[in-house]
């Protein structure tokens, strides 16, 4: 059905209908309405037996679905910004566990200065983790995904968090016509959670042992393993989704121009604006492409290969920079493309702390690599005139 | 089934067997166990070595509170409820200082846990660190004795106060000086619906610096110098205490530990033992400790 929405319910929507067992959050901005919307669903009854809990921290909260998941329940929380670093220790945790989290994050910049506006600074602080990371352009997008992250994360093949990237108030907050699912699409794609092993008094486990030198390492490598495997988990739970709604998204990249010599690169929100500037040079003969990188973690090295096969210069816009080197997202990618090709990789940050990206920044930017007017290389987009005082 | 088997990494003379062993005998096993990172975790959860014959997690230093609610609230949802107890042994570092907000939490929502905290009065398992529940005038080595001061200042935490403030339904102290009791205590908690908490006194044979034989009687001591009132609260009520015939003064219990010898000698340790006296003093008047002659 559908109905033109804001993010956040098209988020609480689809977690419904997924029927999580358990659900808990704390309230950070600008995620605080998809847990309200859940809140509210709960008062009224409409998720089942799910128990809802509000926590006294986000640590909390994913405390409290560590303890959930490992005892045969799925879970689902949301935050984003200075919560997702409170959790993350308990995040690392899980992954190390195995345990098939599902979250929510609506990304936010992080402190200080204090800023409640969107940048992906938070969600990069996670990479390492060995939870799963994928950005959304739209909310028709996150809407889809919710299904698609649980079915993913509790694949036996699998059996790690998922986190599912949406960009704070410019897709939270936006209005969007979205398709809404029903409950019979969603109960024929996504099968009740039925856990491997799971703490039960009927075959007493030990989970969260800890590991010495001897055994440590093996665990690792079996995280790593369930990462490379979730690749093809996720192209298969993709097209499965395609088929099940008629709804494409493409995999882990969509790369719309074979043709580019010049591909920008975006993730989450962003792509849209970059898709109309790009069509719109392309209308007007220049060889430029858009690749939209959707899966983050297991970084999808051949397919950014394929992707880039023709491309000279590569442009990433970023919403984070590893302070110190550059983009974290143009380190992926050369790291991706070392000993393949070697196109000059640009990497641009752009709208930290939900600075806006105007369409004439991004058509600027492209301009200056395309007419070689700049090194290849990272730096600040977006900028104002400003001198550093150093005191 | 052994609910905690024999192979365990404790030292001899540890407390925090028997208190374990005492409780999950007293649920008959019918108990999930969530544990925060610390002693019991370290001797009884190593890779393909587990003692725990009841399902156990441990998941980190802070959180077992919060692990045990997420424990609790999917049995209810999914419908598993009569499976067993929730029940958090915690250490006192994990429960009174870095776990203290998800307890809180944990309290505040009362969820149908029993948590356990295994008080041995120190970061234990790292080696004597002072924590929120060291007592006045111990020597720790991040509170060590030295020129200037005494050993740990400033009070043990009254946990059992701040639990009771959250108006939770059953909140007790215990000691593994008296097994039959933390047995009771076990049983008597699991009748409430919500948070239950138990405070047992564990001696540490290394921390305090005593002969693993004599934990138990080190143990008994700080309940006969009224150092370590065992106290019992229903529904915010104090329902029992536990008599002291003939109350002992507290250097006896001081006296039989490493931790607090420097106070025979300790220029200020005059002081903190007149000031230890007068907490086995508040104790006894606050909770009616003395026995009627």
């Amino acid at each position: 059905m559908m109905k033109v929405v804001r993010g956040f319910h098209a988020v609480a929507h689809s977690v419904k209908l997924c029927k999580p067992n358990v659900i808990c959050a704390y309230p950070i901005t600008p995620q605080t309405e998809i847990v309200e919307r859940l809140a509210e669903m709960y008062a009224n009854g409409e998720l089942g037996s799910c128990e809802y809990i509000t926590a006294e921290s986000e640590f909390g909260a994913a405390s409290i679905l560590v303890g959930a998941s490992a005892t045969g329940a799925r879970t689902f929380t949301a935050t984003c910004s200075q919560g997702l670093a409170l959790m993350s220790e308990v995040l690392i945790n899980a992954a190390g566990m195995r345990l098939p989290i599902v979250l929510v994050n609506t990304n936010r910049a992080l402190s200080a200065p204090l800023s409640i506006w969107n940048d992906h600074q938070d969600s990069m602080l996670m990479r390492d983790a060995g939870i799963i990371q994928v950005y959304v352009e739209n909310n028709q997008e996150v809407h889809d995904m919710i299904p698609q992250a649980f079915k993913v994360a509790e694949n036996r093949d699998v059996m790690l968090p998922f986190m599912i990237c949406m960009d704070g108030f410019k897709l939270t907050h936006a209005y969007e016509p979205v398709d809404l699912l029903d409950q019979e699409t969603v109960d024929a794609f996504l099968p009740p959670y039925d856990p491997p092993v799971k703490l039960t008094v009927n075959d007493p486990l030990t989970f969260g042992c800890y590991a010495p030198p001897q055994y440590y390492m093996e665990f690792r490598v079996v995280m790593q393993n369930a990462m490379m495997r979730a690749k093809k988990v996720m192209q298969d739970v993709f097209k499965e989704w395609a088929e099940a709604t008629g709804r494409d998204w493409g995999g882990h990249v969509v790369n719309y121009h074979d043709d580019a010599e010049v591909v920008v690169v975006t993730m989450g929100s962003l792509t849209g604006l970059v898709r109309d500037v790009v069509e719109e040079m392309r209308g007007n003969g220049k060889k430029v492409g858009l690749l939209k990188l959707r899966t983050f973690r297991p970084f999808p090295v051949e397919d950014v290969r394929n992707a880039f096969k023709n491309a000279e210069k590569i442009i990433v816009f970023e919403r984070a920079v590893s302070f110190g080197h550059e983009g974290p997202v143009a380190m992926e990618i050369k790291s991706a493309l070392y000993g393949n090709s070697s196109p000059d990789v640009y990497s641009f940050a752009v709208g930290l702390g939900g600075r806006d990206v105007p369409r004439t920044l991004v058509e600027k930017c492209i301009n200056n690599v395309m007419e070689g007017k700049i090194e290849p290389g990272f730096r600040f987009e977006g900028v104002k005139p400003f001198e550093e005082v150093i005191v | 089934m052994t609910y905690f088997a024999s192979g365990h990494g404790a030292c001899p003379g540890c407390g925090l067997p028997i208190a374990v062993k005492n409780v999950l005998e007293a649920l008959e096993g019918k108990c999930f166990v969530a544990n925060s990172t610390g002693c019991l975790e370290i001797i009884s959860s190593q890779y393909d070595r587990s003692a725990w014959g009841v399902p156990y997690i441990h998941s980190l230093f802070e959180n077992a509170a919060a692990v045990a609610a997420g424990i609790e609230a999917a049995l209810k949802a999914l419908g598993r409820k009569d499976e067993g107890h929730v029940v958090v042994f915690a250490g006192d570092g994990a429960t009174a200082d870095i776990g203290i907000g998800p307890l809180s939490g944990m309290f505040d929502r009362n969820h149908d846990v029993l948590y356990i905290c295994l008080d041995n009065e120190a970061y234990q398992n790292t080696g004597n660190q002072q924590s929120g529940l060291t007592p006045t005038g111990s020597n720790t080595t991040t509170s060590p004795v030295g020129r200037l001061m005494p050993g740990k200042l400033g009070r043990k935490k009254d946990m059992v106060s701040i639990a009771l403030a959250h108006g939770v339904p059953y909140v007790a102290s215990a000691s593994v000086a008296f097994p039959r009791d933390i047995r009771r205590k076990a049983k008597k908690a699991i009748k409430f619906e919500g948070a239950k908490y138990i405070q047992i006194h564990s001696p540490c044979v290394t921390g305090w610096g005593i002969n693993g034989k004599d934990a138990i009687k080190v143990a008994k001591l700080a309940f006969e110098t009224a150092l370590y009132p065992i106290v019992e609260f229903e529904n915010g009520e104090l329902v029992r205490v536990r008599k002291i015939k003939s109350r002992k003064p507290v250097e006896e219990y001081l006296k039989m530990q490493k931790r607090f010898r420097h106070l025979f000698k300790h220029p200020q340790g005059k002081e903190i033992i007149e000031a230890i006296q007068k907490i086995a003093d508040e104790n006894a008047k606050r909770y009616g400790l003395d026995a009627e002659q």
